[in-house]
């Protein structure tokens, strides 16, 4: 395998050199100017030599399991007539299994030795017949391609369509994958709903899913109302941006208008490494140092609180988030204009004037559009609520009580063994639908406001 | 009419805190007017430099410049474009103050006042001294509320009516009030460039300052909109100090009483008007006036 593509690369290495020196001579022996620099050419040719032979090999790759299983079954007619499509899967890859495992692993019985031994074989010539295509569309395109190379052949603008084509092929993956996950998400969500009923959902006040593993088993029915944990989740989230939102709106207002050049560049990165932890280590942080602060300063007040609580984890969790908003919000301070800032002062105003009644003013909807990300960030977050706030649905308001939001949820569902189908499982995918909605709103509403405020000073 | 005298009237009652000298000086002044031929530099100027250096940095912007402003009088700084004159404006009102790395020297009085001393009130100097830029810069706030800044900040309105009053007052005076007075309460930065800039000078006025600083105030605006400022500048002096900073020639004689030409951070002459572009002394002036360099 590693001569193939040591091969290949010297392949099309050469070809950019045959483009290139092809070209030259062409030139010369006409007398013609060149349309497109030799580089051109050369990058022309190695690209018909290249991609097409590339695209045959990922094409290739990706029917020969459909072919080989169809073989490869077809030689056992005796044990496959009477299996279901299921079976028939998992059939073939025990085969393959066997196939490519380790050896020592003996099948249990003839037809399945004869099965594997028609599947190595069958894998083995295919691997040579991709080699042998592979190389020789690589050679025949080479070849073509040098045969276009002309004074006047514009390799310029074909290079430029080449790369048109792989920027929007990259764009279209991205797309694609996010398209993809959506719909994942809508047409498992409405398999659950087939099971729960979405008002039962969206409305429920009680959140349990608990539903019996195996039919025998003695369980509850589960109930799946979200509302305790979108309550949960707004609740931490709210908790986490009264800590936020000020502190780091006042921590911008300091960088941008109060500190001097020194103390700028010392501290912007230092508060800007606060996003860099890594969210677990705030969940240790939150579960172990401020959580039982949370619940020994509430009982010295005699206050009932648990030992994970809403308020540890959103108080974690706003700290967290601090960075996003100074950073977004020393942003846009810094973009308005100087010439306001000069007119404040000339109207004779101070610095704290110009700052409360014409700088914040100004950066208002950035400062909105950076805490509205903020926001989605915090509801998105999921370790320092699993660490801190607990796993208990509670439908409370009490910052004290442990609540649990629907990251945290969505975790605990998808973790351990699962039925695939069952309403349990499936109850991960509507609550991770509807918090993509919901993030997707904030964002949607952030971005449009800061956009709007860009405008603005443009 | 009505609403400029009421506007006298106010400068005239002392509405401003610590600025009890003021009304004299302000009759000084018009009683100077009233003598009106000729009257030569022996009046007491409203603002004095003297051999005020300018630095950014170690760089030198202005050397040793000595500059009279006379009251009631507009008083256009010309000189071809990096030679201090807008430095100089700035000195004025302390506005190089913002600068770090800006360091004046020497001595600026208004009314005898040196405002570089250390007991001075910055911001109450800038409440006397106003200043117009040279890109209208009105706050994204109605056009109400950019007027009322000034007055609000330094409390001089009692009240609502007080305040439509300043904010008509001030508008009318900048000759803006036809134009706007059906939507005050629209936000500033929707005017057009002409208007806006009249709101600044709007805005300027609004705290009845005594001097107006305008660093080139029309290069940003069309013919039709330079000539309403310059008519406005023409009323203004009659309740202001005006200087001005422009690089139009034509401007300077058409609006100015007084001229100082700049050149590389030196003040190489200063004197009325028409003498600076009729007869000017100094090789230099003559010419930057009949634009053979700057
Ligand atoms: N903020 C600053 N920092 C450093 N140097 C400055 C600063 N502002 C002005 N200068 C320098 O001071 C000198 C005078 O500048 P100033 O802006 O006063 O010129 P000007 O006469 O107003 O020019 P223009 O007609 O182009 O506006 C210039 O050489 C300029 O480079
Ligand atoms: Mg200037």
């Amino acid at each position: 395998m590693a001569l193939a593509a040591t091969a290949f690369a010297l392949l099309v290495f050469s070809s950019f050199i045959i483009g290139q020196s092809r070209a030259r001579a062409s030139a010369g022996s006409s007398g013609l100017k060149l349309h497109s620099l030799p580089n051109y050419h050369g990058c022309y040719v190695a690209l018909w030599a290249g991609v097409p032979a590339l695209l045959i090999l990922l094409l290739w790759l990706a029917l020969e399991p459909v072919f080989l299983r169809s073989i490869v079954l077809d030689t056992i007619p005796e044990r496959t007539a009477s299996m279901s499509e299921q079976q028939l899967s998992v059939l073939f890859s025990e085969i393959q299994n066997k196939a490519d495992g380790a050896f020592g692993i003996t099948a249990a019985d003839e037809s399945l030795t004869r099965a594997i031994d028609s599947y190595k074989s069958l894998k083995r010539t295919s691997h040579f017949a991709m080699l042998a295509v592979f190389f020789s569309v690589c050679v025949l395109c080479l070849l073509f391609a040098r045969s276009r190379i002309a004074p006047a052949f514009t390799a310029r603008h074909a290079v430029e369509k080449a790369f048109n084509a792989f920027l929007f092929l990259s764009s279209l993956i991205a797309i694609l994958t996010t398209i993809g996950i959506v719909c994942s998400l809508i047409f498992e969500s409405i398999r659950f709903f087939q099971l729960v009923p979405f008002t039962d959902f969206v409305f429920g006040a009680k959140w349990s899913p608990q539903t019996a593993m195996r039919a025998d088993q003695v369980a509850s029915e589960g109930a799946f109302g979200a509302v305790p944990l979108f309550v949960g989740t707004i609740l931490i989230a709210f908790i986490a941006m009264c800590v936020a939102t000020p502190v780091g709106l006042f921590a911008a207002v300091y960088l941008a208008e109060y500190a001097s050049k020194r103390t700028r560049v010392v501290a912007k990165p230092i508060l800007e490494i606060l996003a860099g932890i890594p969210t677990v280590v705030y969940g240790f942080f939150a579960a172990l140092t401020v959580a039982p602060y949370v619940k020994d300063t509430a009982e010295a007040l005699g206050l009932a609180a648990s030992s994970e609580s809403a308020l540890a984890a959103g108080l974690v969790m706003g700290i967290m988030i601090i960075p996003f908003i100074s950073s977004l919000s020393d942003d846009v301070i810094n973009a308005v204009p100087q010439s306001l800032r000069d007119g404040s002062y000339a109207m004779g105003a101070t610095k704290s004037e110009t700052i409360k009644q014409v700088i914040v003013p100004a950066a208002l909807p950035g400062i909105v559009g950076a805490v509205l990300l903020a926001i989605s960030r915090a509801v998105g977050e999921t370790m320092i609520v699993v660490m801190a706030a607990g796993l208990a649905a509670n439908l409370t308001a009490n910052p004290l009580s442990n609540v649990t939001t629907v990251t945290v949820q969505i975790v605990t569902i998808l973790v351990g063994d699962q039925e695939f189908d069952s309403a349990k499982t499936l109850s991960a995918f509507a609550l991770g639908l509807m918090l993509f909605f919901v993030t997707l709103l904030l964002n949607v509403i952030a971005l449009r406001i800061v956009k709007k405020y860009r405008e603005k000073y443009d | 009419m009505e609403n400029q005298d009421k506007v006298k009237q106010m400068n005239g009652s002392g509405v401003k805190p610590g600025l009890a000298a003021e009304p004299t000086m302000r009759a000084q002044g018009k009683s100077e007017k009233v003598r009106d031929v000729a009257p030569a530099d022996h009046r007491t100027p409203k603002a004095k430099s003297r051999g005020v250096n300018v630095y950014y940095g170690a760089k030198q912007a202005l050397f040793s410049i000595d500059l009279d402003i006379f009251e009631n009088e507009v008083t256009a700084l010309i000189g071809p474009s990096g030679c201090g004159k807008s430095t100089f404006l700035r000195c004025l009102n302390r506005m190089n103050d913002v600068i770090d790395i800006c360091r004046v020297e020497g001595k600026i009085e208004i009314d005898g006042d040196d405002i570089y001393s250390s007991g001075l009130d910055v911001v109450q100097l800038r409440e006397r001294v106003g200043m117009v830029f040279q890109k209208p810069n009105p706050f994204p706030k109605s056009i109400y509320d950019n007027i009322a800044y000034g007055p609000r900040i330094h409390g001089l309105a009692e009240g609502k009516a007080d305040m439509d009053e300043i904010v008509e007052t001030s508008l009318t005076k900048a000759g803006l009030w036809n134009e706007v007075k059906e939507r005050l309460h629209d936000p500033g930065t929707g005017l057009s460039g002409g208007q806006q800039q009249r709101l600044c000078i709007a805005r300027a006025i609004s705290v009845s300052p005594e001097v107006i600083l305008m660093d080139e105030p029309c290069s940003a605006l069309d013919p039709i909109a330079t000539a309403h400022i310059e008519d406005l500048m023409f009323e203004l002096k009659e309740n202001y100090t005006i200087v001005i900073v422009t690089h139009s020639m034509q401007q300077a004689a058409r609006v100015s009483q007084r001229t100082g030409f700049f050149h590389l951070g030196e003040l190489v002459e200063v004197g009325k008007t028409e003498q600076i572009f009729q007869n000017p002394v100094d090789q230099r002036t003559q010419d930057y006036i009949t634009g053979r360099f700057g």
